[in-house]
């Protein structure tokens, strides 16, 4: 219950990856070199192409590794004299490049507007620190799904104040692409907004697609301008040619260019399962965070001593989770992080529930008040999100 | 039967008592030392409980009695 496999696309039938086989023959498994020197292939174009479609978006960018795409790419956007709003709760990639950047960092608590229009409002007001001029740039860093919290971002409310204030929105949809949305479009489709909206989106291929590397998407200056100056297209390798065609193969799925509605079929499951995983779970009585609609599902252990007993009892009944202490969360609030698939059947999900619970009677981890009931329509709150 | 249960049940309050204390990460040699060391302070507290509360319930009693005693002694003899 620990990967990152949202739509099942890490699958190893043969049949399935005959394509991928047939790349790797072709192509051999490494480019070695950097994308601007030789290793821009056909493939990456025609990646570039699909991905651009696949966001309804006008052209996309794609790299090696998800971190980096991150890492990279803020420096070669922003820089000294510009200004970074970031969230509270943002991934270690986001932090590093918005350092990376030399740009001002200001922090605003997680998934909160007013604490966003406060920071920007004084950021229009005042200006640069000393100089008090006009900032050249203020960029939004937010993510689609926070991988802590299973929050979702709170984007309708951030695109109008983005629009009033005139900044930039740079969107991580590591962990939503494919996984939220009616038909797998991420976090933009979900709230039904336009993509244009958004300036920079980024997304990872390493959860939903099963395959390795990030994308950067927006409008065809935007990437044209990173094609250019961005420091993973100058000196890191290119993604390689088998993963690129796995990628393919994952995107034409979900899309339904294969011809079949295969792709739509597993995002509809991968909600299905996740409704029903957070309400049992909520039955139960343990304290779960998060929206409901997201894929990731954290459970508060609280005790730092219990982190590793529930993982060693959890493992005893042939079930892997994955548990998160210090640094990555606060001392006190450690957790266990679920992330459901929609390759889960329902047989799975009720094993795992059913560990759950005698689990958390052995381990005490059922720290909810809720009274328990065996009838679901009595609960009028449905999800703990956590706002401050 | 009953004693297997009762064991059992034993056994869950010591697991409790060592997740909750945080022992359970510790090795085995540190979960002595922390042992010897909770068990002395927690022999130390009841000593000291059993040996001192009686006597300070007692004094304070005396205290508040005489306190109150005096009050009534003193305001009877005004009204004289």
């Amino acid at each position: 219950m620990g990967s990152y496999n949202y739509l099942g696309f890490a699958e190893t039938g043969a049949n399935v990856l005959k394509t991928v086989a047939d790349e790797l023959q072709h192509y051999g498994t490494g480019v070695c070199s950097s994308r601007q020197e030789m290793g821009n292939l056909d493939k990456h174009v025609e990646l570039e192409n699909l991905v651009a479609r696949f966001l309804d978006v006008e052209a996309a960018m794609v790299f090696g590794m998800g971190f980096a795409t991150n890492s990279m790419n803020i420096p070669a956007l922003v820089g000294k004299g510009c200004l970074i709003l970031s969230d509270e709760l943002n991934h270690t990639s986001l932090v590093l490049g918005a350092r990376l950047s030399g740009a001002t960092i200001r922090v605003f608590k997680h998934n909160n507007m007013q604490s966003l229009e406060k920071l920007l409002r004084d950021a229009i007001a005042c200006g640069q620190p000393r100089s008090h001029r006009a900032w050249k740039k203020i960029l939004i860093l937010v993510e689609g799904i926070y991988s802590m919290e299973g929050s979702i971002v709170r984007l309708p409310e951030i695109v109008a104040l983005k629009k009033r204030y005139k900044a930039y929105l740079y969107l991580d949809e590591a962990h939503s692409i494919g996984a939220v949305g009616p038909t797998g479009r991420g976090i933009v489709e979900y709230f039904g907004m336009n993509p244009e909206d958004v300036d920079v989106l980024m997304g990872t291929f390493t959860k939903s697609f099963g395959a390795a590397g990030g994308y950067i998407a927006g409008k065809k200056e935007l990437v044209d301008f990173l094609r250019t100056h961005s420091h993973s297209a100058v000196y890191a390798t290119s993604m390689c040619p088998p993963v690129a065609e796995q990628i393919i193969r994952a995107m034409k799925c979900v899309m339904g260019l294969d011809g079949t509605t295969q792709g739509l079929q597993r995002v509809r499951q991968l909600g299905e399962n996740t409704r029903y995983f957070r309400r049992r779970l909520h039955e139960m009585g343990f304290i779960i965070y998060g929206n409901d609609d997201s894929p990731v599902v954290p459970l508060l252990l609280y005790m730092p001593g219990k982190i590793g007993a529930f993982s060693r009892h959890m493992l005893d009944k042939n079930i892997g989770v994955v548990v998160v202490g210090f640094p990555a969360t606060p001392i006190t609030e450690s957790r266990a992080r679920f992330c459901v698939s929609a390759s889960h059947t329902r047989e799975m999900l009720d094993t795992v529930l059913n560990a759950l619970d005698e689990l958390g009677d052995f381990l005490q981890l059922k720290y909810s008040r809720h009274s328990r009931s065996s009838r679901p329509e009595l609960y009028d709150e449905t999800s703990f999100e956590l706002e401050d | 039967m009953d004693i297997k249960h009762a064991k059992e049940y034993i056994y869950w309050l010591y697991y409790q008592y060592l997740l909750i204390t945080c022992c359970y990460v510790l090795e085995p040699w540190e979960q002595s030392m922390f042992h010897t060391i909770f068990i002395t302070v927690f022999a130390m507290v009841v000593y000291t409980a059993y040996v001192f509360i009686p006597i300070h319930i007692h004094l304070a009693f005396e205290f508040f009695s005489q306190l109150f005693g005096d009050q009534c002694e003193s305001t009877v003899a005004i009204m004289n």
